[in-house]
């Protein structure tokens, strides 16, 4: 196992000290499906809600191609930028200090609340099942919302390479689970029980018209949101030029293939009102399609499917957040105190503790639908980030001046293509959600006034540019 | 140019800097929810002594709706009808045009000036 060092870093002892490179390419395809594979478990089903089950499928694929420019623009950049912070770090490096610090912001925030929804999801997944087993009046949800984030944190900050390993193996068993429940219920191998044509007839085909297929890409992006978070590692991954761009391209395959899969089984077996329904309905839509196949063995497994992709996410998202809320610490736009790595474990502890109450926050006070909505809202930011990013970084660093690990192909398309699905998709959000999308941009607009007039001037200038690249053209 | 050194913040501006910024986010998802301003107005359309037929369910969709503990359709009645309203003002939505292109117009631009700062002290004036 190599432990060679990256950046040096500085603890709040003195100490050098920097983070771990231990991890390799399935780590990084762990990181990525584990996070957003909770995707297919809960939240996606919004999207029947907010347009019905073609409007849900068509966000699906759209929403794929949105993730699959997201995944080729962030593997040329990353694989140049082996640095913790992802987005983070390329922002800083292409765009500008102000930048960066609102893509760390929506790193963050887009992490913390889907943490925050997977907790929720837990509590209720643990409900259910005392409800199956015989209890009743319901449970108290809550402890079991602040165990799981304990519990994750302290993994965490124990190390990555425990970490990322438990989310391989957990993900591998939550997208096993996916497959099977594909199997069992359709007409390949199990009785083929799909219901889809009865189901989807009539005003159930697309109750709210055209206007519903693009209402529907707000939650179309919950199938994927979070495999960018792949980046994060790339201070950590062995070799960053091959492994960050070959995880996260097999993730988003994984995820289309899931997301498809997924659609295909809950929308045949559930009437629209139903599963779009994810707060009084199927709030774990897989689950749901278990219990109504009537499987016990399916509705096990799933359950079990279902605790794992809820804990695989929150434990990546845990990883991700605190990776991008360490490296603004360590370059001053936050308080340098959160910049530290622990000196025996190597890693960033004092950002996953300081997250976890925030997290909590989230969980226990606010409905699924309102979280999801902020981490889409601060994931979109981000993804509307990308396009403007990738095309400045061509045009400073033309492909002759830095070798590149990856060259995604056809530029400027994916850029291009990026930015209008992302246009879509304030539109989705703006239909009925549209107070939040202006609080929360209200809120980048406040804290960037007061990060470029007050937090900037403790950022060391020159020090915001480590990479060995020559000088930007045009400047 | 000359190396830019920064002042050295106190403990006490350190905290203060990460409860405005904790304030401001936790602000930013809960005063909308406390307004009621938050989420869609999905709400049920009420349907007089509902049946199956009514609220357009055909056998099917009946079926399933009893496999999911939905005994008759007064129970699912709340589930089937709400819808959400899409209706807006073309006034709105140019706002909320308006308040996302200004932001990132104001951010790149910002972050220009801060960027010019960084590549001018790493590499030196030009």
């Amino acid at each position: 196992m190599a432990h060679s060092d990256t950046d040096v870093d500085h603890t709040a002892h003195g100490q050098s000290m920097g983070l771990l490179r231990v991890l390799g390419p399935a780590h990084v395809w762990a990181l990525g499906v584990g996070i957003v594979l909770v995707g297919e478990y809960m939240g996606w089903n919004f999207a029947v809600g907010k347009g019905g089950a073609y409007a849900a499928l068509i966000a699906c694929w759209f929403a794929g191609i949105l993730y699959s420019c997201v995944a080729m623009i962030d593997s040329e950049v990353t694989s140049t930028v082996a640095a913790a912070g992802g987005q983070y770090t390329q922002a800083k490096h292409i765009i500008g200090p102000l930048m960066a610090f609102n893509v760390g912001l929506y790193l963050v925030f887009a992490y913390t609340m889907l943490e925050a929804g997977n907790a929720i999801t837990l509590g209720f997944l643990v409900d259910t099942v005392a409800g199956m087993t015989g209890h009743e009046g319901g449970l108290d949800q809550r402890p079991f919302i602040v165990l799981a984030i304990m519990f994750l944190a302290w993994l965490n900050y124990r190390g990555v390479l425990a970490t990322l390993t438990f989310n391989l193996v957990i993900t591998a068993i939550a997208f096993v689970a996916i497959i099977t429940i594909f199997l069992a219920t359709s007409p390949l191998l199990g009785a083929g029980e799909m219901l889809h044509k009865d189901l989807m007839s009539g005003q159930a085909s697309l109750p709210y018209g055209w206007l519903g297929i693009l209402a529907a890409m707000h939650f179309g992006l919950w199938y994927y949101l979070g495999i960018e978070g792949t980046t994060q590692a790339a201070e950590e991954v062995r070799s960053p030029a091959r492994s960050l761009p070959f995880g996260t391209l097999a993730g988003i395959m994984t995820l289309l293939i899931a997301a498809t899969l997924t659609w295909y089984v809950c929308s045949g077996l559930m009437p629209w009102e139903y599963l779009g329904d994810g707060v009084n309905g199927a709030v774990a839509p897989l689950f749901s399609a278990a219990q109504i196949s009537g499987s016990s063995a399916l509705v096990w497994l799933l359950g079990i499917g279902t605790l794992f992709a809820t804990l695989a996410s929150a434990n990546g998202c845990i990883n991700d957040a605190s990776r991008a809320w360490f490296s603004m610490g360590r370059d001053h736009y936050l308080p340098a105190w959160f910049g530290a790595v622990h000196p025996v474990y190597r890693t960033p502890y004092r950002a996953i503790i300081f997250l976890v109450p925030i997290a909590l926050i989230f969980a226990l006070g606010a409905p699924l639908d309102q979280v999801i909505t902020f981490s889409i809202l601060s994931g979109l930011l981000g993804y509307t980030f990308m396009p403007i990013n990738m095309i400045m970084f061509r045009k400073k660093w033309p492909l002759d001046t830095i070798k590149r690990g990856y060259e995604h192909p056809l530029h400027p398309l994916p850029a291009i293509s990026l930015m209008a699905l992302c246009s879509v998709t304030y539109f989705a959000v703006f239909l009925g959600y549209g107070t939040q999308l202006i609080a929360m941009i209200g809120f980048y607009i406040v804290v960037s006034l007061w990060f470029h007039f007050w937090r900037y001037r403790f950022v060391k200038r020159a020090d915001q540019f480590t990479m060995p690249w020559p000088r930007p053209r045009g400047y | 140019m000359a190396r830019y050194v920064p002042p050295v913040q106190s403990k006490l501006g350190q905290i203060i800097d990460v409860i405005v910024l904790v304030v401001l986010s936790v602000g930013a998802l809960f005063v909308p929810l406390w307004l009621g301003l938050a989420g869609s107005a999905k709400l049920p359309v009420p349907v007089e002594n509902p049946t199956w037929e009514s609220l357009g369910q055909n056998p099917v969709m009946v079926q399933q709706w009893n496999k999911l503990g939905f005994p008759d359709a007064a129970s699912a009645h709340d589930m089937i009808t709400a819808r959400y309203d899409y209706s807006f003002s073309w006034v709105s939505l140019a706002v909320m045009v308006i308040v996302i292109v200004g932001y990132f117009v104001m951010m790149i631009r910002f972050s220009d000036i801060e960027y010019r700062e960084v590549i001018a002290e790493k590499f030196g004036e030009k």
